[in-house]
């Protein structure tokens, strides 16, 4: 019902109480390039009078100055604001548009149909209901038809619209339909999508947009708005609603020494004042006292609220923590299984460490091992170490502490997750959770009595790790076999890991891809840090050309038991020294991945220590090294550790 | 049905958003344009954080030619609810002696965006919270609630990071800072809407009473100083007029209107046949202009 201009006060309220209560539709458009999905968005847009005067003027004249259908109204450039997207005729970004029917509100989020920016498809599609997949009619059903159906299935999105565009161009042939929407639905069935609805459209020329068209009187169904406007969207708010209650803990709000509440949106189901809660993953009991909304105290809250809450009990619950329905918990573990979409053009490597963000909680995160890759065009699982750009795999995942979760298909907010570079800080993957993996829940960390700290008493020394980094040549082991000859000589306990000697036995599997670089000091690491357990002081010879795993190391072991030693030289000097005469295969191209040559080195940007060995001999560079060690308080200045008293 | 309606469920997103900065970023600020888009994001956030008061400063962009009005309902506001209110103005701009009407792309230039960036830096702010939603403008559509900027304020379009379902990514290295849009989901109608369901206060330009205006070609520009120079040609007329949108007076054309209560502004918006930005002559300066002085830091 439209307003009219003598609507008084209070047919306004009336108009807008109505309003408020439609339903709402998310949607998404999706489909290969060129499949007018951004037509097809102008075209619903211009069809429910979302577009106003001074910007279909604009239209206008952008249509005959920069369109692509001749000085016709081109609907695309409506929808496509950036202006390299306008420049070159294609959609890079998503963009969300927003109109309402007499029925229904919608948020349609138009997203680009180049694999090259299926990370900004996947942005549009995590937070959509529905999803119409494009097909252009000349062309059939492609790779990235299929990419995109695949990733709305694994997504959650249970309704598809199949719509069949460009019909114009076929003269409206019922055999092509029906040929198209065959392919589909096979496909279709194997990623378990099931509700589909196929409409022949033309949005370029308005066909089966709002209603039925003349021109496909073979075509009985609805037209799409029409379609968009009845389908039964399975609100998921309301699912919500009846599912037990969770809400992440967003941020403890402490204005004043009486008021300690907890804020939070809810994820699922309902809380009432008196409710008894737990704490995850610690686990703790309490009850619920009071539930604001803003400044109101209400009774209960439910689902997509935003609350704050107090406990009776005094307990610690901090950001991160879930707050959870007392009998209902959801289960809290630290490892595993999970699908993850790669969206980074560095590719995923097993065994690198990354943050993870689920609900409101950022822990660090390990993938290993990546169990398959999918084939998104064949849905064969093929092996893979690394998961490249916009690729799909199932990993196993390690997280460093426990969360609570519930897998994805029943929970958006406790089972979908992020992946975020330590380093550049982007977000460069995004997971589901589907179950926990039994190792992490069987296996428990063993507290043991002897610790670091008594060990380390006992032998008079401070453990940690002399973590050696450069290029082949640079002098590391040189270096390294010095520093330790003068420890062991003043007495202390050492032990050095060198790279080539941990290849002849823990590490003899791996090869020099840069995965296996990756589990090389992965592995490297951690048996340092049993080694820094044990009392020692670790000297470690390694090339380890990625600052990312150096950074791994560094996390393993306690604030100052970690010094980086960059063993400086140019690639000149260490091409020129080649004490083992693999500069010279690399460059003959009988080595492969050789770092300096074919693979990249990433020096460090603030190492403890830094040695230019095109300046210093071997000897100096280890005198420096002894001298770091006495000023950070490693080793005593005196001769000889009998005696010495330290703290940690 | 969903027991929440659909400005109890938009209402809970923003929060969510506020919240989630402020727990995740060291120094946050919101800024405050004065405007009914400011309006409700300040309610929002009073919400947000109560029994608590908003744990953030708030931050107007003044250019010396803002509406009497706004000034006086900013210092209003900003006084009721005990809230920190910072002002900042690009002096080397004024000493330059730039004007709105007279610089056109320069002024917006020194005066909004350049002062814009000058407040954040001189607080080192790393995350500020705008108004802007997706429903205003083609470019801002394609915008992510966390919109990262670089050192330099610039945004990147063409590579924005994925923003999945409510996980927001806040991070960011030194210098780096993020502009978050809390109302980016919400249109013109939620915003009025919801302005008459919660009470919100607003500036009472937005409503239509007598004012004394001239026009400029096919603009209403209203007189609120002496300072707006006037041809011998010039006529002041009184007309009832009210804003859709509200900036610097001589840049903002006004809308004849009788509608002096927000249901019958809403009549207004409903029936309207012109976008809201049609009045804002900042942003006529070319096509995909909006985008040109996002990416150097405008919001």
């Amino acid at each position: 019902m439209a307003l009219s201009a003598t609507a008084s006060v209070g047919d306004i309220e009336e108009y807008l109480e109505r309003h408020a209560h439609k339903g709402l539709l998310r949607f998404i458009t999706c489909g290969s390039v060129d499949d007018g999905k951004s037509s097809l968005i102008g075209r619903l847009l211009h069809e429910s009078k979302m577009i106003f005067e001074d910007q279909l003027a604009t239209l206008e004249d952008e249509s005959k100055r920069i369109g692509t259908r001749g000085g016709e109204l081109d609907y695309a450039l409506v929808v496509d604001g950036l202006a390299a997207e306008r420049e070159q005729g294609i959609t890079i970004d998503v963009a969300y548009r927003f109109f309402s029917t007499d029925k229904r509100k919608f948020i349609v989020a138009d997203t680009p149909g180049h694999e090259q920016y299926t990370r900004n498809m996947v942005t549009g599609a995590s937070t959509a209901d529905l999803a119409v997949i494009l097909i252009d009619a000349r062309k059939g059903v492609l790779t990235q038809t299929r990419r995109h159906s695949y990733l709305v299935s694994l997504l959650g999105i249970r309704q598809i619209v199949l719509a069949v565009n460009k019909m114009d161009l076929v003269d409206y042939s019922e055999e092509t339909f029906l040929t198209i929407e065959r392919d589909y639905r096979e496909f279709a069935r194997r990623i378990n999508l099931e509700a589909i609805t196929c409409i022949p459209v033309s949005a370029v020329a308005g066909d089966n947009i709002v209603v039925r068209s003349e021109r496909t009187p073979w075509y009985r169904g609805p037209g799409l708005l029409e379609h968009l406007e009845t389908v039964p969207a399975g609100d998921p708010a309301v699912a919500d609603e009846a599912a037990p209650f969770r809400m992440p803990v967003q941020w403890v709000n402490r204005p004043n020494p009486e008021f300690r509440g907890f804020a939070g949106l809810i994820a699922s189901g309902t809380v009432r004042r008196g409710d008894a809660v737990r704490v995850l993953p610690s686990g703790r009991r309490s009850t619920v006292a009071r539930i604001l909304v803003g400044e109101a105290d209400v009774a209960e809250a439910l689902a997509a609220q935003s609350v704050t809450l107090t406990l009776t009990e005094e307990i610690d619950v901090s950001r991160g923590d879930v707050l959870c329905a007392a009998d209902a918990p959801p289960t809290v573990a630290n490892q595993f299984e999970a699908t993850i979409i790669w969206m980074h053009d560095e590719p995923l490597l097993q065994g690198r460490a990354y943050l993870l963000k689920i609900g409101t909680k950022t822990v660090t995160a390990t993938v290993a091992p990546i169990k398959y890759r999918v084939n998104v065009n064949t849905l064969e699982h093929l092996a893979a170490k690394k998961l490249d750009l916009n690729d799909i795999g199932v990993c196993g995942l390690e997280l460093s502490s426990a969360v609570a979760f519930e897998p994805y298909n029943q929970s958006r907010v406790l089972g979908g997750f992020i992946l975020i570079d330590r380093l550049t800080n982007n977000t460069v993957g995004a997971g589901l959770l589907h179950f926990a993996l039994r190792r992490s829940q069987n296996v428990h960390w063993q507290a043991l009595d002897v610790n670091k700290r008594a060990r380390a008493q006992l032998s008079h020394q401070k453990p940690c790790i002399l973590w050696f980094t450069g290029l082949s040549g640079a002098g590391k082991s040189t270096i390294a076999n010095l520093v330790e000859k003068r420890l062991h000589a003043d007495g202390r306990q050492t032990y050095l890991l060198d790279g080539d000697n941990v290849r002849h036995g823990l590490n003899k599997d791996l090869g020099f891809t840069d995965e296996d670089r990756v589990e090389n000091i992965r592995r490297v690491a951690e048996v340092a840090r049993l080694m820094v357990d044990a009392g020692l002081i670790v000297l470690v010879s390694f090339i380890s050309p990625f600052r990312s795993e150096r950074r791994m190391a560094r996390g393993l072991v306690d604030a100052g038991e970690f010094i980086e030693v960059f063993v400086d030289t140019s690639l000149a000097a260490a091409e020129a020294r080649d004490v083992k005469g693999l500069y010279k295969k690399a460059r003959r191209g009988e080595l492969k991945n050789f770092t300096g040559i074919d693979s990249p080195y990433e020096a460090p940007e603030t190492p403890e220590i830094h040695v230019d060995t095109t300046l210093l001999a071997p000897e100096a560079a280890a005198a420096q090294v002894i001298a770091h060690l006495r000023e950070a308080g490693i080793i005593d200045a005196f001769t000889g550790g009998a005696g010495l008293t330290w703290e940690i | 049905m969903s027991r929440l309606d659909y400005l109890q469920r938009l209402e809970a997103e923003s929060i969510h958003i506020l919240r989630e900065v402020v727990a995740e970023c060291e120094k946050p600020v919101m800024l405050y344009s004065i405007g009914k888009d400011s309006s409700v994001m300040l309610h929002l956030a009073l919400k947000a954080f109560a029994p608590g008061k908003p744990p953030f400063p708030l931050l107007q962009i003044a250019t010396g030619w803002d509406f009497r009005e706004m000034l006086e309902f900013r210092d209003a506001t900003a006084q009721r609810h005990d809230l920190e209110l910072l002002v900042h103005t690009n002096e080397e701009g004024v000493r330059a002696g730039v004007k709105p009407w007279s610089h056109g792309a320069v002024y917006s230039d020194l005066m909004l965006t350049q002062a814009l960036r000058q407040g954040l830096d001189k607080h080192g702010f790393d995350a500020a919270f705008g108004g802007g939603r997706r429903d205003e403008e083609k470019s801002r559509a394609k915008e992510r609630v966390f919109s990262f900027r670089s050192a330099q304020h610039r945004w990147d379009p063409k590579n924005q990071r994925p923003e999945l379902w409510q996980l927001y990514n806040a991070r960011k290295n030194r210098g780096e800072s993020i502009r978050v849009f809390p109302l980016s989901n919400w249109t013109e109608l939620d915003v009025w809407q919801y302005i008459h369901v919660q009470k919100v206060p607003i500036v009472p330009l937005y409503l239509a009473k007598p004012r004394p205006v001239v026009r400029r070609g096919a603009q209403l520009i209203m007189i609120d100083d002496e300072r707006l120079p006037l041809g011998p040609e010039d006529r002041i007329e009184s007309l009832s007029v009210r804003f859709r949108t509200l900036g610097d007076y001589p840049l903002t054309g006004a809308t004849e209107s009788v509608a002096d209560t927000v249901p019958l502004v809403i009549r207004e918006m409903l029936l309207a046949k012109g976008s809201e930005r049609q009045g804002r002559m900042v942003d006529h300066d070319g096509a995909a202009s909006m985008e040109r002085k996002k990416q150097e830091g405008y919001f």
